[in-house]
């Protein structure tokens, strides 16, 4: 077992299952990725898209159908997790309910046979870095979720893995206590530096936690990049979607220069900026909240169709004479019926090729 | 912290009234006959209150019935949850076999004891098919006991109580969260720790009552100590004892200590076993909000 690297490789990773008939599903298609030490890597997607299936293969639960996982020059997809001796946290913690909290902490130590003054030494450590002093002699079900999400993470990182997993440990937590926990992770990456994979479904949660951010769907992969890249400049359509963009335009493509495209439908002309190479129909995506209410360019007449109101602004729904439905995020709270100019910057209309089913 | 807004009157749960047929099955098949044998047994033919029991304890057939049955209860239900630990923690997983092989392992609970016994004496007998096969392919040429005798009546045991064990105990297994066991794997515990750190103690409850459960049922062993065993000797259990004192001496009060007598040591024994369930873990086995 490796206590540092400097490169996890995982080279087109393929986990295919047995479904219905003799057919076989890919749950994870062909992901390649590196990663380099020290990293903070969120595999982002909707429940379903293969993200877990990956944290488990790189975890050695679950056997590749194909491709290979390397730590710096040594294979490691053909090791058994004990082996590897990567630390993760489990969506439902999996703590063992029949050993006190310090027992669950140093069952990795024990595990690699540490003597108990080390064991001792390092469990309190480790509490004392996740904060749960004063709980260690009470078992997993005397404490609330909070606190065994904090156990569960220190169970993961006393044995100093090179490598953190950590699948969907939120998941389970309110609302509040996500947040909280969410800035205690990123402290403890912060303080330990160790390189951590986090699989979640919640765009907000990989946006503040990551890195770069490996976006999947359907197990593929879909766009690897930092935070800032993946929210604005979304490398498709599914993941603009994914990504907030809420406003999917159909229109067709009038011209384009300069990887901008002018674009029509009836009663409607929009500007924007192509991402990917374009046929004669183009699909913009916009997001709720760049869209302005009042005049700019590329102006949409529309009407006030409802209005959710949530306290610093509103969620407006509005309908143009075509027919086409704009979510508008805005700080201006116009009544329901009125009649409202909308516009957005050319830089904030991404642009995408029509999906084929349409 | 203000009181709840509205609770709920200490009313009558209707629902409790479901318990009342079973209740009164309880009383009349179970609970009066047991009172009356209680006072039968202190009722004797001849002699003081205890006479029965000062009876039964310096009677040379039949003081010596509790450690004869002793001797095949124990080792019946022992190697029974033994066998039944390692065979049900390799089915505690969905795989093709499992089906079949659960099903293979629990038909002997559909026979009776006695068509058990009827099969294993073709079977085991001195000129049944495991003793022919043996002597053909030359490799034991001796004759075989294995009927009429301690052997036979251990192995009818182990037959008739085995499924039943097995099935309780998987169900022990197949409840407990295979996270767990991959939580220990990622943390370094290789097979044999899994099962030690993690399936032995949740386990351990649960293999208590199922040990408790087959006990009782082999304590209380009769039809096949009759049949396949040697009643008159090595395996005069404790029940054949009771049989011929109520039914062969019609000593009904006789019968009903030694009946007592059979649920005392049962009683002992479970609650020895119950009793060194407490030192272990008991709750949930599942790690954490599901």
């Amino acid at each position: 077992m490796k206590q540092d690297f400097s490169q996890l490789r995982l080279d087109k990773v393929t986990r295919r299952f047995a479904a219905a008939g003799a057919q076989s599903i890919a749950a994870l298609d062909n992901m390649t990725l590196t990663v380099e030490r020290g990293e903070f890597i969120a595999l982002l997607g909707p429940s379903g898209c293969g993200k877990s299936t990956a944290l488990n293969c790189i975890a050695g639960l679950l056997a590749l159908s194909d491709g290979s996982i390397c730590l710096d020059e040594e294979r490691i997809d053909i090791l058994p997790p004990e082996k590897r001796g990567f630390g993760m946290v489990f969506q439902n913690y999996a703590l063992f309910p029949h050993m006190t909290v310090r027992r669950n902490i140093g069952f990795g130590l024990l595990m690699r046979g540490e003597s108990s003054a080390d064991i001792e030494r390092k469990v309190e450590a480790v509490v004392r870095l996740v904060q749960l002093q004063g709980h260690e002699d009470k078992l997993p079900g005397q404490l609330s979720g909070g606190q065994q999400q904090r156990v569960a993470i220190a169970r993961a990182i006393v044995i100093e893995p090179p490598l953190v997993l950590m699948d969907e440990p939120l998941s389970n937590l309110d609302a509040k206590l996500r947040l909280e926990m969410r800035a205690e992770i990123r402290r403890i990456h912060r303080e330990l530096g160790r390189t951590t994979i986090y699989v979640t479904h919640d765009q907000d949660e990989a946006l503040s936690l990551a890195d770069r951010i490996v976006v999947i769907k359907d197990g593929r992969v879909q766009q690897i990049a930092p935070p800032a890249e993946i929210y604005g400049q979304p490398a498709n359509l599914d993941v603009a979607r994914f990504m907030g963009y809420r406003n999917v335009l159909s229109l067709d493509v009038a011209s384009q220069a300069d990887g901008r495209a002018q674009l029509s439908s009836p009663g409607l002309r929009l500007q924007g900026m192509i991402k990917q190479p374009l046929g004669a129909k183009a699909a913009a995506a916009i997001r709720p909240e760049e869209l302005i209410v009042g005049d700019g360019p590329n102006a949409i007449d529309g009407k006030i169709e409802n209005v959710e109101y949530s306290g610093r602004d509103s969620l407006l729904d509005v309908i143009t004479p075509a027919g086409i439905r704009l979510h508008v995020r805005s700080v201006v709270h116009p009544a329901v019926g009125a009649q409202v100019r909308l516009s957005v910057p050319p830089e904030r209309v991404l642009v995408y090729p029509a999906e084929s089913n349409q | 912290m203000a009181a709840p807004l509205h609770t709920r009157a200490a009313g009558l749960d209707r629902t409790l009234f479901l318990v009342v047929p079973a209740a009164l099955f309880m009383l009349l098949v179970f609970v009066y006959p047991f009172l009356y044998g209680l006072m039968l047994s202190f009722t004797p033919t001849e002699g003081g209150a205890l006479a029965n029991y000062i009876k039964f304890f310096t009677t040379d057939n039949l003081w010596p019935t509790i450690g004869t049955t002793l001797k095949l209860a124990m080792p019946a239900t022992l190697i029974n949850v033994g066998l039944a630990i390692p065979i049900a923690y390799q089915m505690r997983r969905k795989s093709p076999y499992q089906k079949w092989v659960t099903t293979i392992l629990v038909v002997p609970i559909t026979l009776g004891t006695v068509l058990i016994a009827e099969g294993m004496l073709t079977y085991f007998g001195p000129r049944g098919w495991l003793s022919q096969t043996l002597q053909f392919f030359h490799l034991y040429e001796g004759p075989i006991r294995l009927t009429h005798n301690y052997w036979g009546v251990l192995i009818s045991l182990i037959i008739s109580g085995f499924p039943f064990v097995f099935l309780l105990i998987l169900s022990y297994i197949t409840g407990i969260d295979p996270v767990l066991a991959r939580a220990a794997a990622t943390l370094g515990a290789d097979p044999w720790q899994q099962f030690k750190q993690i399936y032995w103690p949740l386990l351990i409850p649960g293999i208590a009552m199922a040990f408790c459960l087959a006990f009782v049922q082999a304590f209380s062993v009769f039809p096949s100590a009759v049949l396949l065993g040697a009643p008159q000797g090595p395996t005069r259990v404790i029940s054949i004892a009771a049989y011929e004192a109520a039914f062969e001496q019609y000593d009904y009060s006789l019968a009903s200590a030694i009946a007592m007598l059979m649920g005392f040591v049962q009683l002992i024994i479970v609650a020895f076993v119950l009793g060194m369930r407490r030192v272990f873990y008991r709750g949930p086995v599942t790690g954490g909000k599901g």
